[in-house]
């Protein structure tokens, strides 16, 4: 399974980056290559061109500031799953990653490689889903900031177009000690996910739920924000009547069948998973569900 | 088509070549340097027999070009031995241990467990079955391996004084 | 006195190479001037070829040639593959042709090969190879297959069945009739791919001064190999060398002689240039065979006290396209089945259909899991409806080791009668049972239960035949340097054939173990040879190395005599040295020795002395030896998810006496991961036009480190009284029993919801819905 001809670009600024793209015809983005070269190698894609941006300067690091987590796009996932910052400030990333393929694609893949290949059951694009994240894409024409609803167009398509690349990725950070639980279910350790679900919650001062963000990953196309289950949290009390009820309204998802496993299946894990993620989010208050 | 010049080390070793952008890491250390000890399995970044260390990370040298480690350090199994041939602590445990088979997988093997012990100086036999998830076995079933991982751990800590 | 190797833990020979990243496989095997190949192969299930147009690849450069079947030698061109094991009961004997002429049966199969500088050009040029298919309705599943209207697998065929034959003995109508109790189940069965890491591999090398065509490949069978490509290349024997150099899994699959093992050597041929080919992943899982779906329907009689008086049933097997390997897997699933329970009458039907997929051919356990999956299904039901503990019915219906020779009342797949040389199948179960500390389960459980945790235990026995003949050969030779060659047409692809043989020449003879130099895998060390399959290889190359050990021992203790001027019965052979017992123990060397035994040029010999001391022996057992064994697992499940995770598995083993129990260990733990695979995992998926769906790691999903526990082995040795050594094979038994017992496991975790599991490989969202007809989640939550 050898990969077909491509001629290879590395350059090293933004601006060569994004010139490079613009100029030239069937070229694709190399970041990490844990999911592009694998297509290569199998040629379901073939590309005359790969831009590598592993030595453009300024893309990768992780910067918190004014309550914004502002992660470079060639910032590789291990260099996430070590940060204290991560773990402090978005203790939902830290949990989701240990899901995230296994050591060592996680010393090469990048958190942008992740959303710009946008498998529906990554995890990665799920907590950008869950926070809301905007998305940083670059090219010649310049910079623009993508919410992630808006990013996530459907089957393994977001809004890059072929001549831009993803620069960075905001995360509007939840106030610290927030409630937060990623459950996956995979068949083996590290395997795709054949349904993700991924919680957090914050606490008003009367104890109740002042906000909640419900996704799912695995399920459709790309991750899907549950707004009814949201909604029946918001303004209750965080206990196991909730988090049940939230958690059945999960099962109305819409779910694809293939070979891993069936719409009903999926429909299933969603509820099971979302109950779980909340009880872990719970757990962070010390609230038992 | 258009060859592009990789300079990089291998092994402690300075090697310069010219190569196909698409040849990848992995075929490159096979048959540009005759470093057979890797092995493809899948070609698709799953089955881990292909394991090397680029600047001292586990990676898969399937999915990574020769061209990308331009400038970067490469480790594989064939530095683990000394020169005379003499087997290091991990490897000597792995023979006690029965923790290989055929010896496809091993090279792989060799060096996830190798990162593995230069990372954590004590770790669990969770700690090795997760990392391990990430090089697949088809003869051993794995428990050899996990207990040569745990073995040279302890002599490790032994050596130095632990 | 040297230490004894037999029975002794002993460190391989394999290893330090191996480990040292120095290990020598097909593809790490480069020659000068050598070429790549790459295959071009249908990309349907079933299509007519109407023509193939190979200029535009031709042209590519780099590209050296582009090989249809017209291309090809004689026998190859026109005629289909040799079959390697026929049977008359095959209606259906078809094979492949090397390179498909009109007809492709399955997505994959071979249709031309491209040779060009390197793999990469020559997968380039592949892509260009234009071939015109007409594309026909195919079958895909073995059921469909049987329907009036059903496509056909073959359009030279009128039918989809392939075979249709009967094992029984006894009367089973009668049986049933006036049983006590009668039991069905309908049984779904998958078993993958033997997924050995190592691919399939072949380079052919001609060299015209010698007119030998030197051939490697990664084949648990250089000699079978050697055969077939001498007919199919139409070459003599002696001019084709094939080697089996380290080899990275076999498994089964690798056993087969395939296509490419033909068409790489021709090409080599006609462009007189080596010639390499390195399969992919994506072309083994399409190309490589492998076992698949098996429908079984079969029923249990018992008289009041729970003893069974018959069993009968039905079995329908998926062979796939063609039949390489005759219908051993589905012969062996058929006589397996009895197992080591007294069954007074046994019938079972077997239907081999054909589909347009890959050949089915045996992969570790080869048709052995299945036979007992049936009958441990059918006991764990019978117990249920008996209200009698799992364990409880099955001592009451154990043949007693008293019994042994036991006399089955089939014909097993060597064409023997089957009996069971030797065997104490209760005393397995009741140390498989002491290892997991079975007495305390209940409690366990109950406890468990407690704190919301759904655990199980599943047991299951099984019996298998070992040692298949009809032989393998051992030479031993001492050399001038005083180093003993060993060569044997035993082959190696993990299971440590270098170190056991060893062991057992170093014992024999009375040298020392690193003295010896071995020669496997390779057609030109010894002339006849079989090669690895059917745990095979400790029977019968283990005690031909015995017998020719013994042999030149006598040899030795012959000339030595001789030489020191003492009586025969004085000399002690040791470490390499034969030894005058009394006196001042005067010793003469192997090196010594092995020179005189050379001869002086124009001397006589001394009378009796023959050439050299050096003896090739084929053991040819008389038929199988039979292995046993017992396995228990404890699982948990998760019923929200219907995940099953092992937390413990005990294994009583069997297989005779043990050469190496490091090795035997391994091959035990190992064949218990491939059987944890069969039960929960792997399932080799396509679709209705028999596409193949799952033909990655990531879909086709193989256990993984989390996934195996440590397993806890007792070892039982009943001797088997059919070889020297009085060994069994080791390699499968680990396999055989597994999804049986797991299963069983499974269903014990959810007993209290009444669930009823007769499949494998059992998935999750099986378990789910299981559970919710069940009404499970009326008591468990829907979410919690």
């Amino acid at each position: 399974m050898k990969a077909a001809p491509f001629t290879y670009h590395a350059p090293r600024s933004i601006d060569e980056a994004a010139g490079l793209l613009a100029s030239l015809e069937n070229a694709k983005v190399l970041a990490g290559g844990q999911s592009l070269v694998a297509m290569m190698n199998f040629r379901y894609v073939i590309a005359d061109h790969l831009v590598d941006l592993a030595r453009v300067e300024g893309l990768a690091g992780i910067k918190v500031a004014n309550g914004v987590m502002r992660i470079g796009a060639m910032t590789r996932q291990r260099e996430l799953e070590f940060s204290a910052d991560v773990e402090r400030l978005c203790p939902l990333m830290k949990a989701a990653l240990l899901n995230v393929g296994h050591r060592q694609t996680r010393n090469r893949g990048t958190i942008g490689g992740s959303l710009a290949h946008a498998d529906p059951a990554a995890e990665l694009p799920a907590v950008c889903a869950a926070h809301d994240a905007l998305i940083e894409i670059t090219g010649r024409r310049g910079t623009r900031k993508v919410p992630f609803a808006e990013f996530s167009l459907g089957f393994m398509t977001t809004a890059v177009e072929p001549d831009e690349f993803i620069s960075a990725i905001e995360i509007p950070l939840w106030p610290e000690g927030h409630g937060a639980g990623f459950r996956e279910y995979a068949r083996r350790h590290g395997d795709f996910a054949i349904v993700g679900a991924a919680a957090l919650v914050a606490l008003g001062p009367d104890k109740a739920v002042q906000r909640a963000s419900l996704t799912l990953c695995g399920v459709g196309t790309g991750p899907v924000r549950l707004d009814e289950s949201e909604k029946l949290l918001t303004g209750r009390r965080l206990d196991r009547a909730a988090a049940i009820e939230a958690a059945k309204a999960a099962r109305t998802v819409e779910a694809m069948s293939d070979v891993h496993a069936t719409a009903d299946y999926r429909r299933h894990l969603a509820g099971v998973l979302i109950f779980r993620a909340l009880r872990d989010a719970a757990a962070r208050f010390g609230i038992e569900i | 088509m258009d060859k592009r010049s990789v300079s990089l080390r291998v092994n402690g070793r300075q090697y310069e070549r010219e190569v196909e952008p698409r040849l990848s890491l992995a075929d490159f250390l096979r048959h540009e340097l005759d470093l057979t000890g890797t092995h493809l399995g899948c070609e698709h970044g799953v089955c881990g027999a292909c394991t090397v260390l680029i600047d001292g990370r586990t990676a898969r040298s399937c999915l990574t070009f020769a061209v990308q480690v331009d400038g970067c350090e490469v480790t594989t199994v064939e530095s683990l031995a000394s020169p005379d041939g003499a087997l290091n602590v991990l490897q000597q445990a792995m023979r006690e241990k029965h923790g290989l088979q055929c010896g496809f997988c091993t090279p792989g093997v060799l060096m996830t467990l190798t990162e593995l012990l230069n990372d954590n100086p004590d770790p669990t036999e969770d700690d090795v079955r997760t990392v391990l998830t990430g090089n697949l076995c088809r003869c051993t079933g794995y428990s050899g391996m996990v207990e040569a991982a745990l073995e040279a751990s302890r002599r490790m800590r032994e050596q130095r004084g632990n | 006195m040297g230490a004894q190797q037999f029975g002794a833990r002993v460190a391989r020979v394999e290893d330090p190479a191996l480990l040292s990243g120095r290990g020598r496989f097909v593809d790490d095997v480069k020659l000068p001037g050598m070429l790549h190949a790459c295959f071009v192969r249908s990309p349907h299930g079933h299509a007519r070829i109407r023509g193939i147009d190979a200029a535009a690849a031709k042209a590519l450069p780099g590209v050296h040639a582009v090989f249809t079947a017209d291309d090809m030698p004689a026998p190859m061109a026109a005629e289909r593959m040799p079959m390697l094991v026929p049977n008359p009961a095959i209606s259906a004997a078809l094979t492949q042709h090397c390179l498909a002429r009109e007809e492709v049966c399955y997505v994959g199969q071979t249709v031309a090969v491209v040779i060009a500088d390197s793999r990469h050009i020559a997968e380039d040029a592949a892509a260009l190879v234009d071939v015109d298919y007409d594309p026909l309705k195919a079958v895909s599943d073995c059921r469909e297959a049987l329907k009036d209207g059903s496509p056909r697998a073959h359009l030279a065929l009128d039918t989809n069945i392939a075979s249709k034959f009967r094992m029984a003995y006894g009367d089973v109508d009668a049986a049933f009739a006036s049983a006590a109790h009668v039991f069905s189940e309908d049984i779904w069965q998958h078993r993958g791919g033997g997924m050995a890491m190592e691919a399939r591999a072949v380079i052919a090398q001609p060299d015209p001064l010698s007119g030998l065509l030197t051939v490697w490949s990664a084949t648990q069978t250089p000699h079978i190999g050697r055969r077939m490509m001498a007919d199919l290349l139409d070459r003599s024997l002696e001019s084709i060398r094939v080697i089996a150099p380290d080899v990275g899994g076999g498994f089964g699959p690798k056993a087969i002689f395939y296509a490419e093992e033909a068409v790489i050597p021709a090409a080599a041929l006609k462009l007189n240039r080596p010639v390499k080919w390195t399969e992919d992943r994506r072309e083994h899982f399409m190309c490589a065979t492998q076992e698949r779906d098996q429908y079984w329907n079969v029923s249990i009689a018992l008289d009041p006290y729970g003893k069974i008086v018959g069993v009968r049933g039905t079995l329908l097997h998926d062979t796939g396209a063609f039949v390489p390997w005759g219908i051993i897997m589905p012969y062996i699933a058929a006589a397996t089945m009895p197992g080591p329970y007294v069954i007074p009458n046994y019938a079972l039907d077997v239907t081999v259909a054909l589909t347009n997929k890959v050949a089915t051919t045996p992969v570790r356990g080869a048709g052995r899991p299945q036979a007992v999956f049936a009958m441990e299904r059918l006991m764990d039901r019978a117990a249920q409806e008996l209200e009698l503990d799992p364990t409880e019915i099955r001592r009451r219906n154990f043949i007693q080791p008293e019994q042994m020779p036991y006399s089955v009342g089939l014909t097993f797949r060597d064409g023997k009668p089957l009996v069971y040389d030797s065997g104490d199948y209760p005393k397995a179960q009741s140390e498989a049972l002491r290892l997991i500390d079975h007495a305390a389960f209940r409690r366990r459980q109950s406890k468990a239960r407690t704190e919301g945790r759904f655990i199980g235990i599943g047991l299951a026995n099984y019996v298998e035949g070992t040692g298949l003949g009809p032989y393998e050969g051992v030479t031993v030779r001492i050399l001038p340097n005083g180093k003993v060659a060993v060569a044997t047409g035993a082959t190696n692809q993990g299971q440590g054939t270098r170190t056991t043989l060893a062991q057992v020449v170093a014992d024999r003879l009375g040298c020392r173990f690193d003295d010896i130099v071995m020669t496997i895998g390779d057609t030109a060390a010894i002339s006849q040879g079989i090669g690895a399959f059917a745990s095979r290889q400790a029977v019968n190359a283990g005690s031909s190395a015995a017998l020719a050990g013994a042999e030149v021992r006598t040899q030795v203790v012959k000339l030595a005599a001789q030489v020191l001027g003492v009586p025969a019965d004085d000399i002690d052979v040791e470490d390499g040295m034969a030894v005058a017992r009394h006196g001042n123990r005067q010793s003469v060397s192997f090196r010594d020795l092995a020179r005189l035994a050379q001869g002086m040029p124009g001397f006589s010999l001394a009378p009796g002395q023959t050439p050299g001391l050096e003896h090739t022996a084929y053991f040819a057992p008389p038929q199988a030896a039979y292995c046993s064994g017992t396995h228990v697992v404890e699982v948990e499940v998760d019923p929200m998810i219907g995940s099953v995770q092992i937390i413990d598995y005990a294994v009583a083993h069997d297989s005779g006496k043990i050469i190496n129990p490091l090795i035997v260990d391994g091959q035990i733990q190992g064949g218990v991961a491939h059987g944890i695979g069969n039960a929960l995992l792997e399932w080799m998926r396509y679709d209705e036009n028999a596409q193949p769906l799952t033909t990655t790691f990531a879909d086709y999903l193989i256990p993984m480190a989390t996934d195996v526990p440590t397993c806890k082995i007792a070892h039982v040795e009943s001797p088997s009284p059919l070889n020297p050594l009085g060994v069994k094979g080791a390699g499968e038994g680990g396999t055989i029993p597994a999804a049986a017992a797991i299963v069983a496991a499974v269903e014990d975790a959810l007993a209290e919801f009444g669930v009823h599991f007769a499949e494998c490989p059992l998935m999750p969202d099986r378990i789910v819905e299981a559970l919710r007809r069940a009404g499970a989640y009326e008591k468990l939550g829907e979410v919690a």
